[in-house]
């Protein structure tokens, strides 16, 4: 059956009504939207903007139109059917929210412990790989943004590397359903840990392609340097987490803060925004922090590869499924879990009864939902063009902002 | 400092209002009174053993009609001392009305939003009390247990 929609001229001021009255406006104010449909707010984003001239006096953002009802099926299905659902919060990385997810359940259980080493150094693998592809998309279109395409289409080229390598793994480009609970859907394609090994070494020079093309880029600085001032204590206070909390100069990693799955036994780097060009915390700065990452993530890899090709090789016994739960019945209680996707802290409430596999609520804490909330108090008075540069610097991902 | 002791500090301060502590939760959770603890809120962000300067979420939960209540559930966090705490608050499900944070954490603004648009819960005092995610002609509070949908959503049958 098709779905029927009936006309009415009223509909769109009463489902998503205008929040600033506009007989309260002063001489020369004017509000007017941008977006849902406008390809600098990264998606399905209005943002109702008050102006005088050039000049933002207010940006309200309403979300909401790719509310999917996340938590509502997740509350009505076991939990290991929720993953696919999981996938589809943050699109653009899958592998991570997976991982923050199946994490999550597994601690329930109480066998976080007896995870087997090759599987969660495949885990961290492709998470990471992940990290990368997400980072490329954010700064690809961000330079996209304010007016570098030629960044953007050399990312897409790059991140495309990455899909395949994905899609080798599990069948899918981006929506995997790869990590299950208690281990993976499949080991490794044989000869992977080789071709991966070939991307890593292919992708290094590119990042410095990057940095010379775009972040180092005489205009790009001048876009971005000392615009959208997120001051630390602000960016606390919001909750902000992930690129921007460390652009705004907090070594804050959960990788390393919590210290989960077998990140501790891994070299890497936390990089944070030092106001290199301008101010600390400014649009700049998240960026670079983003394009730094790439790097920190590169190393992972090298380093898992390396595990996963001598101490972790490949056994013809080694089963990923063999923990895999059958029915997962964990402990009545409430749980936060909480991981580092590449856009800041993805958390995972839960409250299970201890008789059903169903949980009796779960709430996904999203991170771009957070970071979105803070953008009104960092764009007051900025210029239009301005504007959209911060919106960018965000790094959205409309469907976690309305999972 | 982990939760056995915060919750002496807290019942030193607060006394009544700090109800019970539930060491089973991961992490480990308090329970408080719903009337009148915005202090202890601003006692937990702002004293200097805890300092829990980041709210990571806010949950709002349901119980159903038998158990007519109703949830509202804090996860802070404090970054300089890595601490975590649950803070729940139980409130009857026909009064559900919360003193809000959104002053005390700003990123309690949205998260509270979301919880009155989806679970109907009422926050005193919050600045801007409107839906999030769903439209605002919408009828309802979809997360509640006896929620019932309208049978149409300008002109589109909403019940599968």
């Amino acid at each position: 059956m098709a779905i029927q929609y009936t006309y009415h001229p009223d509909h769109l001021k009463n489902s998503e009504p205008i929040y600033t009255s506009v007989s309260s406006l002063k001489r020369g104010e004017m509000v007017f939207n941008i977006g849902p449909q406008h390809p600098s707010t990264h998606g399905v984003l209005r943002l109702e903007v008050v102006t005088d001239g050039e000049i933002v006096k207010e940006v309200i953002p309403h979300i909401g139109y790719l509310h999917r009802c996340f938590e509502k099926h997740a509350e009505s299905m076991p939990f290991n059917q929720t993953i696919p659902y999981v996938d589809r919060m943050d699109y653009m990385s899958a592998m991570n929210s997976e991982h923050a997810y199946a994490m999550g359940v597994e601690r329930m259980l109480g066998i976080t412990d007896q995870i087997p080493k090759r599987v969660e150094y495949i885990r961290v693998l492709v998470a990471e790989l992940n990290r990368i592809a997400s980072h490329f998309v954010a700064i690809g279109t961000y330079g996209l943004d304010i007016g570098a395409f030629t960044p953007f289409l050399w990312l897409m080229r790059d991140r495309e590397h990455i899909l395949r390598l994905l899609e080798w793994t599990c069948g899918a480009r981006m929506l995997y359903n790869y990590i299950w609970i208690g281990g993976l859907y499949y080991d490794l394609p044989l000869q992977f840990e080789e071709r991966c090994a070939e991307f890593s070494a292919y992708l290094k020079p590119k990042l410095e392609h990057l940095e010379t093309l775009l972040i180092t880029n005489k205009i790009f600085i001048e876009r971005t340097a000392k615009v959208g001032l997120l001051p630390l204590d602000l960016a606390v206070n919001y909750g902000v987490t992930g690129p921007m909390l460390r652009g705004s100069g907090l070594k804050y990693d959960l990788r390393r803060v919590d210290g989960y799955s077998v990140y501790p036994e891994l070299d890497f780097d936390i990089p944070i925004g030092t106001g290199a060009m301008g101010t600390v915390g400014d649009c700049w700065d998240r960026t670079y922090v983003r394009m730094q990452e790439c790097r920190e993530s590169l190393k992972i890899i090298d380093q898992c590869l390396t595990m996963l090709s001598s101490e972790l090789k490949r056994d013809k016994d080694f089963n990923p499924r063999v923990l895999v739960p059958k029915k997962i019945r964990p402990k009545a209680g409430d749980y936060y879990v909480r991981a580092e996707n590449p856009k800041g802290e993805l958390g995972f409430f839960f409250r299970t009864d201890g008789r059903s596999d169903i949980p009796v609520r779960c709430k996904a804490r999203g991170c771009s939902f957070v970071n979105l909330s803070v953008l009104p108090e960092i764009s007051k008075g900025v210029m239009i063009s301005d504007l959209i540069a911060i919106v960018g610097s965000l790094d959205l991902v409309l469907g976690e902002v309305d999972r | 400092m982990n939760a056995d002791l915060i919750f002496d500090l807290l019942k030193a301060s607060f006394g009544q209002k700090v109800l019970q502590i539930d060491l089973n939760d991961q992490p480990q959770s308090i329970e408080i009174t719903a009337q009148e603890n915005r202090e202890l809120f601003t006692f937990l962000r702002d004293d200097d053993r805890l300092y829990f300067d980041m709210l990571s979420s806010i949950t709002g939960i349901d119980n159903g009609p038998e158990v007519n209540t109703m949830e509202v559930i804090y996860n802070l966090y404090s970054i300089p001392f890595d601490l975590h705490l649950m803070v729940k608050i139980k409130f009857d499900r026909e009064t559900p009305l919360v003193p809000t944070v959104s002053d005390i954490w700003k990123t309690a603004n949205w998260h509270e939003r979301e919880i009155f648009d989806l679970l109907g819960v009422r926050f005193e005092g919050h600045p801007d009390l409107r839906r999030i995610l769903l439209p605002s002609d919408w009828e309802g509070h979809p997360l509640k247990k006896d929620d019932i949908l309208q049978e149409r959503y300008h002109g589109i049958k909403v019940d599968y």
